[in-house]
C-alpha cells in the first residue's frame, strides 16, 4: 500500500530495500553513519548530512555501510573499483560541487571502463549527490552541474523531482549495470508524495508528463518542475494550457515525449536551474530546433539563471534562481508570439 | 625466500616475454604502422613479474600508461595484446582501448590506466571487495614516481591504511616522470619514506633484482592476505626507452641508456644468478628465448594481417544497456 | 439536486478517491433538449475521463462551468428546466446554488480500502455501503485492480455492502500467485469472501473475474445468490492473445496506453492518469512475473484454456451476462453461451471495459438483476 513519504524517506527506503535484497549492495561516503572514531557512540550519529542513510549502518553493519575520510577521489574511486570487481556501491558525493576533487575517477575511469576495455567491464556504481540552490549555501554548495555529467558518454544521469520517482529511479539505478549519477535537489528532500511500500522501479529514458495541455510545452527538471507546475496553474487561469514534462533522466533522454508534445503545442519553454551555457536548456532547445523545427510557432525560450556563480545573500539568490513568475512570463511571451 | 624451479622458469619466461614484446613493439612502431603512441616497459620487467608471481587470477592489479609488462605478468595473452596495439578486430579490447588501456578483467588485470594516479583509488575498491567478501584476495596498484605525487595516490594510501585494506602500493621509480627527474619532483627524496606517514610498512628494493622484488612483494602480499593491511614497495629501476616512443630523451646523457642495458638489465642479472647457482641451465633459457621470439613473429604477423574493427563498433559497449 | 421545476447537473463523486473533476467539453448546447441518460458533459478526473448523463429529460438552460474549469464534487455544472421556466428563475437558482462541503474521499487508500489476510495473500479490498440486502462481491479481470469498478461500486452500494476484491498479483495486493491458474486465484477469492464474513453474495466478475465468479458458484453453490458476467472469460476459446501479452508486459507509458486503449471502444477515455495508475501498479516488484504466470496458466498460446460454457447448467444461481458489442478482447458472441441459462444484455458502442465505458447502463442492469433475485 502506498502512503505519504518525503523524498528523503523514499531514498532511504530504496537503499534499505535494495541492501536487503542484494548483499553485494554497499553504501559509502562521508558521514554516512557519522561519528566514526568516537568510541562511546553507538548507532549512527548522523546518517548522512541529510539523513538519507539513517538506519542503514545499524541494520546492515559497518562492513556494508562505510564511512570514509574526506577524500573524494579515493573513496569514489574505491567505490568504482569495488563495483568493477563484484560489488554494487552506492557512494555519496555530498555536494555535486565537490566533483572538482574527484571527477577523474567518475568521467575517466567509471564512464570509460566498459568502452575502452571492449565491453568486458561492468561498473554498477551509483553516485548520489546533492544539487541546487535556495539555501544561501553560496557558490560552492548550490550548483546543479548535471549538464557536465550528461555530457559524458558512459554515465547515466537521473534527476528526480519527487519522492515517488526518487524511490523507483534509485532502485533502477542500483540494479543498473552501468554507472549512474543520481542528483538530489536539496529543496525537495521534504516534499511528500504517495510512495508504495513495496519495491518498484521506474525506467530510465521515460519522461514524466506532470500536466497535459495543448498551448505551450514546458520542460523542467527537479525543483524547476515544481516551479513550472506553479506557473502552469497561474497560466491556466489566464486561458493558457501548459503541458509540463519532467525528463527525469538526462542520460538517457526521452526525446520522443518532448518532441511529440512540441509537435502538438508548437511552443516550447525549457526551464533549467543549471548555468545557461552548454546546459540542459541549451541541449533540449537545440534538439527540438533540429528535430521539430517545422512544428514550432514561436522561438524557443529558455528560463535559466544568469551566467554567474550562485550568490549568497537571500535577495541576490532569489534574483538569481528561476521562479514561477519568470516561467509564466516566458510562457506568455511564446504564447503571444505571432498573434 | 626459496623459489621453486618451475616458478623460476615461469618468471624468466614472463620477463623475457615482456622484453621481446616491447622490443618488437618498438620496431613495429618505427614503421609507422602502429597507431597512436606507446610507452615501453623494457628494463622494468623484474618489478611486474616479481610482484605478480605471488598473485592468483582472482587478485586484481591496476597498471599505468606503461602497462604492457603488468598485463603480461598477470596473464594477458600476447596475441590479443598485439592485435589491440595495432587497433585490429580481435584485440584484447576490441581495438577500443589501445596500448594505454589494455585490460583483461578475466585475468584480474583491471587495466593499464592513462591517467597518472588514476589507479590507486580503484585498487582500494578492488581490495574493499576482497575484504567485504572475505576472499583473502589482494589488489596491487603499480604507480610511477610521477604518480607518487598525485593527490589521488596519497588519498588512497590514507584510505587504505584507515580501512586496513589488502592493497599493495608498488611505486616503480624509474627516475623520470616523462622528462622530469624524480630527484627533483619527489619531495623528501625517497618515495618509501611516505609509507611511514600513512602508518604502513614500506621497503625500497632494487628493481633489477627479481629476487629482491619477489621477496619484498611476498611479504607484503602475505601480510595483506592475512588482514595486515596495506604496504608500500618502492622499486628503483631504469627504463630502456624514452617516456614514449619518439621521445628524443635529451634529458638523459647519451651513455645512460647504453650503460643501463649492460649493467642494470633484470634479465641479464637473473640469467647470471640462476646459472651461477645452477638453479637453471643456460640451454633451457636459450630454448625459452627462441620460443618467445617465434611467438612474437606469429603475434605480429597475425596483427598485421587482421581486419580493422567494423565501423559499427563505434557505437557498442558504451553502456551495458541504454 | 432536483428542484420542483429546475434540475441541477452537478459533479458526481466519481470513484471515491476524487475531490474534483475538470470539465473537458460540453456535449450539448444551451437550449438543447435532452433525454434522461443522454451524455451531456465530458469530465476528467485523476482516474479517467468520462461523460456525465442527464439525470432526467428536459432542456439545458444554462451551462454554468466552462471547459477547463475544475469543479468540486457537488459543484454546479449546468441547469436543466422546462422551456416555461423564466430566465430570472434560472439566474436566481444559479446564484443561490451552494456547492456542498467537499466530499473528497480523502486520498488514495483512505477509509474504504483495507488490506485483508486471506489464503496466504494480503489482498486489497474496497468496501462500500451497508444494509440488509444481499452483499455484492466485485472481481476484476486480468491486469486490473480495484479501480475497474470506479464507476459502479458506489451506485450499487445504496442499500447493501459491496466489496471489490483485488486479486493476488494485481494492483497493490501481494504478488505471490502460485501457478496463477483458476484454482489458485479462486482459492484466494473464496478465502477473501470468508475473511469478510460473507455467507451469501452476488458475484460480479469482469473478464477473467467472470470466470472466477462462475468457478466460485460451481464450487460453493450455497454462496452464490447470483452471478453477473461482465465480458466474462471462460465461455469460449477466443481471446486477444496479442493484447494479453502486450498488456502483461507493458512497463512504459506508450505501450501501456496502447494496451489500455484496446480495452475501450473510445480510446480517448484513457487519459494520462489512467495510464500512470496502471503503470504504478505494474512496476511493483513481482507484478510483471505474477501476470506472466497467470497469463500462461489461463491463456496459453493466446487461447482461453479454462472452459466453463459446458458447465453453466450445473449452476443454480441466476446469471446475467453483459457485453460490449465492440469488445476487441473477448468477442461478444461468447454471450451466446448464456442463452437459455440467464439474461444477456449487449451494449452498443462500448468495448471490453463495459462497466467503465457504459457505467450507467451496466449499473442499471445489475440493479434490476439484483432486485429480481430478491423479489
Amino acid at each position: 500500500m502506498a502512503r505519504k513519504l518525503s523524498m528523503r524517506q523514499a531514498i532511504n527506503e530504496a537503499m534499505h530495500q535494495e541492501m536487503e535484497r542484494d548483499e553485494s549492495v554497499i553504501v559509502m561516503g562521508e558521514d554516512i553513519m557519522g561519528g566514526l572514531g568516537v568510541d562511546w557512540l553507538e548507532g549512527d550519529a548522523w546518517g548522512g548530512t541529510q539523513g538519507t542513510t539513517k538506519g542503514l549502518g545499524p541494520r546492515f553493519g559497518r562492513d556494508r555501510v562505510i564511512d570514509t575520510p574526506i577524500s573524494e577521489s579515493a573513496f569514489i574511486g574505491a567505490a568504482i573499483g569495488a563495483s568493477t570487481t563484484g560489488m554494487r556501491a552506492i557512494v555519496e558525493l555530498m555536494y555535486v560541487d565537490f566533483l572538482g576533487v574527484c571527477f577523474d575517477q567518475i568521467f575517466n575511469q567509471a564512464a570509460k571502463f566498459r568502452y575502452m576495455f571492449g565491453g568486458k567491464a561492468e561498473c554498477p556504481v551509483v553516485v548520489r549527490t546533492q544539487i541546487g540552490g535556495g539555501f544561501s549555501a553560496a557558490a560552492q554548495h548550490s550548483q546543479c552541474l548535471y549538464p557536465i555529467f550528461t555530457h559524458i558518454p558512459g554515465l547515466k544521469c537521473v534527476i528526480p523531482s519527487n519522492a515517488y520517482d526518487a524511490k523507483g529511479l534509485l532502485i533502477e539505478a542500483i540494479r543498473d549495470n552501468s554507472p549512474v549519477i543520481f542528483f538530489e535537489h536539496k529543496k525537495l528532500y521534504d516534499a511528500e508524495t504517495e510512495v508504495p511500500e513495496e519495491s518498484y522501479t521506474l525506467p530510465f529514458g521515460e519522461a514524466g508528463i506532470l500536466r497535459e495541455g495543448g498551448d505551450v510545452t514546458i520542460v523542467a527538471l527537479a525543483r524547476m518542475a515544481h516551479m513550472a507546475m506553479e506557473a502552469a496553474e497561474t497560466l491556466a487561469a489566464e486561458g493558457i494550457e501548459c503541458e509540463v514534462i519532467d525528463p527525469r533522466t538526462t542520460s538517457p533522454m526521452d526525446e520522443d515525449t518532448i518532441l511529440e508534445s512540441v509537435e502538438n503545442t508548437g511552443r516550447l519553454v525549457v526551464v533549467d536551474e543549471s548555468y545557461p551555457r552548454c546546459s540542459m536548456g541549451a541541449d533540449i532547445s537545440s534538439m527540438v530546433a533540429e528535430k521539430a523545427f517545422d512544428s514550432l510557432k514561436a522561438p524557443i525560450r529558455k528560463v535559466a539563471p544568469p551566467h554567474t556563480p550562485v550568490p549568497f545573500s537571500p535577495p541576490l539568490e532569489a534574483a538569481y534562481l528561476p521562479d514561477a513568475a519568470r516561467i509564466a512570463d516566458a510562457v506568455r511571451a511564446v504564447a503571444r508570439h505571432g498573434s | 625466500m626459496q623459489v621453486s624451479r618451475d616458478k623460476l622458469l615461469e618468471a624468466y619466461r614472463s620477463m623475457k616475454t615482456i622484453r621481446e614484446f616491447e622490443e618488437r613493439v618498438a620496431k613495429e612502431f618505427a614503421t609507422g604502422d602502429l597507431p597512436g603512441f606507446v610507452h615501453l616497459y623494457a628494463g622494468e620487467e623484474a618489478s611486474a613479474v616479481g610482484v605478480c608471481s605471488h598473485l592468483v587470477k582472482s587478485d586484481q592489479i591496476i597498471s599505468t600508461h606503461r602497462g604492457h609488462g603488468h598485463c603480461i605478468a598477470k596473464g594477458c595473452e600476447v596475441g590479443p595484446m598485439m592485435l589491440e596495439l595495432f587497433g585490429r578486430k580481435g584485440g584484447l579490447c576490441g581495438g577500443k582501448g589501445g596500448s594505454m588501456h589494455v585490460a583483461d578483467l578475466s585475468q584480474g588485470m583491471m587495466g593499464a590506466n592513462a591517467i597518472v594516479g588514476g589507479g590507486p583509488p580503484l585498487a582500494c575498491g578492488a581490495a574493499m571487495t576482497a575484504k567485504i567478501k572475505k576472499t583473502g584476495g589482494v589488489a596491487v596498484t603499480f604507480t610511477g614516481d610521477g604518480g607518487s605525487n598525485q593527490g589521488t595516490t596519497l588519498e588512497s594510501m590514507n584510505l587504505a591504511s584507515v580501512m586496513q585494506l589488502p592493497v599493495i602500493f608498488v611505486f616503480e621509480n624509474n627516475g623520470f616522470a616523462e622528462s622530469t627527474a624524480a630527484n627533483w619532483s619527489v619531495a623528501g627524496g625517497d618515495i618509501v619514506r611516505r609509507a611511514e606517514a600513512f602508518a604502513m610498512p614500506g621497503v625500497q628494493v632494487d628493481g633489477t633484482d627479481f629476487f629482491a622484488v619477489h621477496e619484498a612483494a611476498g611479504e607484503a602480499i602475505d601480510r595483506a592476505r592475512k588482514g595486515g593491511g596495506p604496504s608500500l614497495i618502492e622499486v628503483t629501476l631504469t627504463r630502456f626507452y624514452g617516456h614514449h616512443q619518439g621521445d628524443n630523451q635529451s634529458y638523459r646523457t647519451p651513455d645512460e641508456v647504453r650503460n643501463a642495458r649492460e649493467s642494470r638489465c633484470p634479465l641479464v642479472n637473473f640469467r647470471r644468478r640462476v646459472t651461477e647457482a645452477s638453479l637453471l641451465d643456460a640451454a633451457e633459457l636459450d630454448a625459452i628465448d627462441r620460443e618467445i621470439l617465434d611467438q612474437m613473429d606469429v603475434a605480429t604477423a597475425a596483427a598485421r594481417a587482421a581486419p580493422w574493427p567494423d565501423a559499427a563498433e563505434v557505437l557498442t559497449d558504451v553502456y551495458v544497456t541504454y | 439536486m432536483t428542484g420542483e421545476r429546475i434540475t441541477a447537473i452537478t459533479m458526481p463523486k466519481w470513484g471515491m478517491t476524487e475531490s474534483d473533476g475538470k470539465l473537458v467539453a460540453w456535449l450539448v448546447k444551451e437550449g438543447e433538449s435532452v433525454s434522461a441518460m443522454d451524455e451531456v458533459v465530458e469530465m476528467e478526473t485523476t482516474k479517467i475521463t468520462g461523460a456525465i448523463e442527464a439525470p432526467e429529460g428536459g432542456t439545458v438552460r444554462r451551462l454554468v462551468a466552462k471547459p477547463g474549469d475544475v469543479v468540486p464534487i457537488g459543484g454546479l455544472l449546468a441547469v436543466m428546466a422546462g422551456e416555461d421556466v423564466p430566465q430570472a428563475e434560472i439566474d436566481a437558482f444559479v446564484d443561490a446554488f451552494e456547492a456542498p462541503e467537499s466530499k473528497s474521499g480523502g486520498g488514495e487508500g483512505a477509509g474504504d480500502v483495507t488490506v485483508i489476510e486471506a489464503g496466504g495473500h494480503s489482498l486489497r479490498v474496497r468496501s462500500l455501503g451497508e444494509g440488509e440486502a444481499t452483499p455484492i462481491v466485485l472481481i476484476h479481470g486480468f491486469g486490473g485492480d480495484l479501480d475497474a469498478w470506479l464507476f459502479n461500486q458506489e451506485a450499487l452500494a445504496a442499500d447493501r455492502q459491496v466489496h471489490a476484491i483485488e486479486l493476488p498479483g494485481h494492483g497493490q495486493s501481494s504478488k505471490s500467485v502460485g501457478d496463477g491458474g483458476p484454482d489458485a486465484l479462486g482459492a484466494a477469492v473464496s478465502a477473501a469472501i470468508d475473511a469478510l464474513g460473507l455467507e451469501r453474495v452476488v458475484l460480479i466478475g469482469q473478464s477473467m473475474g467472470g470466470a472466477l465468479a462462475l468457478d466460485l458458484a460451481l464450487a460453493r453453490p450455497g454462496l452464490a445468490a447470483g452471478v453477473v458476467l461482465v465480458a466474462g472469460a471462460g465461455l469460449g476459446e477466443e481471446i486477444d492473445g496479442a493484447f494479453l501479452e502486450a498488456f502483461g508486459s507493458a512497463d512504459r507509458r506508450k505501450e501501456m496506453k496502447a494496451a489500455l486503449q484496446s480495452l475501450f471502444a473510445d480510446p480517448a477515455l484513457v487519459n494520462r492518469n489512467v495510464v500512470e495508475g496502471a503503470l504504478r501498479n505494474r512496476r511493483l516488484e513481482g507484478a510483471a512475473e505474477a501476470l506472466e504466470a497467470i497469463r500462461e496458466a489461463w491463456f496459453p498460446g493466446g487461447r482461453q484454456a479454462h472452459a466453463l460454457a459446458g458447465r453453466l447448467g450445473e449452476i443454480k444461481a441466476p446469471i446475467l451476462a453483459l457485453w460490449g458489442v465492440e469488445d476487441r478482447i473477448i468477442p461478444a458472441a461468447h454471450a451466446k453461451a448464456v442463452e437459455g441459462r440467464g439474461e444477456i444484455a449487449l451494449i452498443e458502442g462500448v468495448g471490453h471495459m463495459v462497466q467503465m465505458e457504459a457505467a450507467g447502463e451496466v449499473n442499471r442492469h445489475i440493479l434490476a438483476f439484483v432486485a429480481g433475485l430478491e423479489a
